[in-house]
């Protein structure tokens, strides 16, 4: 069973198609790569999964439930989880504050009015950051801190909801060789457990994080296969070379 | 400490200045329910004067058509300001920012409306008279004591409430709603929640308001209300518990002393609304910090 | 535009009290409106250029000040008019009744309806058929966009301000023998504004055309059938319309 299938998925905004007849299957602990020129509808590919836009027509199921009609916040319930392009994270509070409302978001103890919050999900917070080597920081609010942190906040934020399937929407974007590299190292760690499609410009580092790629152009998937295959189809090339 | 210092207010000043204290204890409880909806959930409402009034004119009809004492006036009174918040949620709600506000304010001004044209239930211009306070307490002293009591109550509930869990998640979905979203929150359903909590303490101050004064127009449930709770909450700055209160006494010690000297009080209001939005959109408090600040550095 | 405005009921009430001054040198209806409106757009474009534009976007503040200014400009009014309501005189030679199809209409009435029918249709032509509205209508839909093209929103957003202010005025004017001018005008006013402009569609002048004529008819009907329920009357079309459609009836957006 796949654990993202989108068939037949079309976005239209006015006149305008972004998404035109997309189908793609992701297996269950694949790293799938999605790539394409600017415009291509990567991010309203993942808009889409996400509930954030809805689709015009096609499905869309995570590990064999069908979500099309879910709202986005019942899909986190199943397991998706992502990050976004440009950092949305909660600037005025802190880093522990930030992952404890990750934390929080699945749990029953989301409707509670008389716990305190912080007593309660500070500490699992802390570990969530440690395992992404944040954890000295986790009382500082998210402004203080640096773009590549901030962008391993985002990813922490969601490794927190112990996602079936990870959306990252450009989580390398911005950022130095250095922190480029760690990243890298982060998403690698991902266990299988955690299927993830990775949305990213940076070839490089990214064609080696990927099982799998899939090449949107126009709103359509014009390539899909291997590192390999899709490196050596001519397609590839022209979607990229034809700019 | 505060309630330590609000406590003695009444021995050390006269009747008019602890008359004055529960007016403004009162609009503070007022205030503070507005600003669960605005400070706490980023969720700017127009209309919070309705849950005043309706649980006011509840209070106020229960006890002089049916007859009933003060505890079921007031129960039934909440419980019909509940129902009233939940229905104008799910309206309101509807919509965010602007759309919301001009729906919050559509709402209060239909129960503004019919509070003068159905004279047959309210007495229209008239207002309703001829009410009493809860256990006799006509002295202005013991009515202080009992509103202090009531206000500190209200306070620690709100305070709670904005240190919970949901308030950690309301405080989320006022940031960042597409991501609280993303987690796994229920947006709407944590701010429909949050508007009928606030509509409930806007009702709780809604009674203590007609038992101070014994007495309830329609003019309660005017814009003019609404916006003035809106103004204390500014002035006090949203971004804190305290604010609001700071803010509800700010606003209602100028409005007696200024409207002694200035017949309009409704002009100064639109002044001071228009100073504040240019000269401190912050909020009073933070503003004028910032301007000291700024005043003394250049000497 | 966007722009959160509670003023406008304001201005038609300011407009109305304007004409009220302006009849009493200019005895001619139709050219006190023109003189007036013209009068509230010039304040209008001044509020927009010096505060308004100051808080794009900010929708709390929008509010507040454009709340305040409308509190200022009603005490004002008290002020200078005072408080007991001024009748204006209908133009004489629409204080005839007119028969048509065998029912009998009051004239003046009558060409009101006509020169709301008149504005529509015109500001629609303005808004859809000419370059200015073309411009007008990118500002609102990409500001940022419209000023790299070369198109100058802030002047723009400053002519389109001054032209509803204008009308407001005016409107309050040629108003003025059917309403007469009054302390609470502008709080009477302005609930038929938002709801009007809520249930039509935020951004859809045919929405407001369209959103007026429903709520006149259930209005009118409502409070002849249940007086005491009248304002329920008056905002249940635009509650019933969010309820279903929080876009309203043609709006571009949720409100």
């Amino acid at each position: 069973m796949a654990a993202l299938h989108v068939q037949g998925l079309k976005k239209a905004f006015g006149g305008l198609p972004a998404i035109n007849d997309v189908t793609l299957e992701v297996a269950a602990g694949e790293r799938r790569l999605i790539i394409g020129p600017n415009g291509a509808g990567k991010t309203t590919l993942f808009n889409l999964i996400t509930g954030d836009l809805t689709p015009n027509a096609g499905s869309i199921s995570v590990l064999g439930e069908d979500i099309t009609r879910l709202l986005p916040h019942r899909r986190a319930h199943r397991g998706l989880a992502r990050t976004y392009q440009i950092i949305t994270l909660f600037p005025r509070d802190t880093l522990e504050h930030n992952i404890a409302l990750a934390l929080l978001g699945l749990t029953k103890a989301r409707w509670d009015v008389f716990r305190g919050f912080s007593k309660h999900f500070y500490e699992d917070a802390k570990q969530v950051l440690g395992r992404v080597g944040l954890d000295h920081l986790a009382q500082r609010p998210v402004s203080e801190l640096a773009y590549g942190e901030k962008r391993r906040v985002e990813i922490a934020m969601a490794l927190a909801q112990k996602p079936r399937v990870l959306l990252l929407d450009e989580p390398l974007a911005g950022l130095s060789r250095e922190e480029r590299a760690s990243i890298k190292q982060l998403i690698a760690s991902i266990p299988r457990d955690t299927t993830v499609v990775l949305i990213e410009h940076d070839m490089d580092t990214a064609l080696d994080l990927a099982d799998r790629i899939t090449v949107l152009h126009y709103g359509r998937v014009i390539v899909e296969g291997t590192r390999a295959e899709v490196v050596a189809d001519p397609k590839t090339r022209e979607v990229y070379l034809g700019h | 400490m505060l309630l330590l210092l609000l406590a003695l207010l009444p021995v050390a000043m006269g009747e008019y200045y602890v008359n004055l204290g529960s007016q403004i204890l009162i609009f503070a409880v007022f205030a503070a329910s507005i600003n669960l909806l605005l400070g706490y959930g980023g969720l700017p409402t127009l209309g919070h004067a309705a849950y005043l009034g309706v649980s006011a004119y509840l209070s106020a009809l229960v006890a002089l058509k049916l007859g009933l004492g003060h505890a079921l006036g007031a129960l039934l009174a909440l419980a019909g300001t509940v129902a009233m918040a939940a229905l104008f949620g799910l309206i309101a709600l509807r919509a965010t920012g602007l759309g919301f506000l001009m729906l919050t304010l559509a709402l209060s001004q239909v129960l503004w409306g019919t509070a003068y044209r159905w004279v047959s239930l309210t007495d229209g211009d008239n207002g309703l008279r001829g009410l009493t306070r809860p256990f006799g307490l006509d002295g202005a002293m013991p009515f202080y004591y009992f509103v202090l009591a009531v206000t500190a109550g209200s306070i620690w509930f709100m305070a709670r409430y904005v240190a919970s869990p949901l308030g950690a998640a309301l405080k989320g979905t006022r940031d960042q709603p597409r991501r609280m979203a993303a987690l796994g929150h229920h947006v709407w359903m944590v701010r429909w929640i949050t508007f009928i909590y606030a509509g409930f303490w806007g009702g709780v101050s809604g009674l203590l308001f007609v038992y101070y004064h014994k007495y309830i127009h329609p003019v309660s449930l005017s814009l003019a209300n609404s916006a003035e709770g809106l103004l204390a909450v500014i002035a006090g700055g949203s971004g804190t518990l305290a604010g609001p209160l700071v803010g509800a006494a700010i606003v209602m010690l100028l409005k007696n002393y200024v409207s002694a000297y200035i017949e309009r009080w409704n002009m100064l209001l639109g002044f001071v609304f228009v100073f504040i939005v240019i000269f401190m959109p912050e909020g009073v408090v933070p503003g004028v910090k910032r301007l000291w600040r700024r005043f003394t550095s250049k000497g | 535009m966007r722009i959160a405005n509670l003023t406008h009921g304001a201005l038609y009430m300011l407009g109305a009290y304007f004409g009220v001054s302006i009849l009493k040198v200019v005895p001619n209806l139709w050219l006190a409106a023109l003189l007036g409106g013209l009068a509230i757009g010039v304040l209008g474009a001044l509020f927009e250029k010096l505060v308004l534009r100051k808080l794009g976007g900010n929708v709390l503040g929008q509010v507040l000040v454009t709340l305040g200014v409308a509190f200022i400009i009603a005490d004002l009014c008290l002020m200078v008019w005072g408080g007991d309501p001024i009748p204006i005189q209908t133009p004489e030679f629409l204080q005839q009744p007119v028969r048509l199809w065998g029912l009998v209409f009051p004239a003046y009435r009558l060409a009101v309806v006509v020169l709301a029918v008149l504005v529509g249709v015109l500001l629609y032509l303005l808004m859809e058929r000419t370059r200015l509205g073309a411009m007008i209508r990118a500002g609102v839909d990409d500001m940022e966009m419209a000023r790299a093209v070369g198109i100058p929103v802030s002047r723009l957003f400053t002519i389109v301000f001054c032209l509803g202010a204008a009308l407001a005025g005016a409107g309050g004017i040629i108003g003025g023998p059917i309403m007469s001018a009054y302390p609470g005008l502008d709080s009477d006013m302005l609930p038929l504004a938002l709801i009007v402009v809520i249930l039509g569609g935020v951004g859809s002048l045919f929405g407001a055309f369209v959103g007026s004529f429903i709520v006149g008819f259930v209005y009118t009907f409502g409070v002849a059938l249940l007086p005491d329920l009248a304002y329920v009357i008056l905002f249940l079309p635009m509650i019933l319309v969010i309820a279903f459609r929080p876009k309203g009836l043609f709006g571009k957006f949720a409100a």
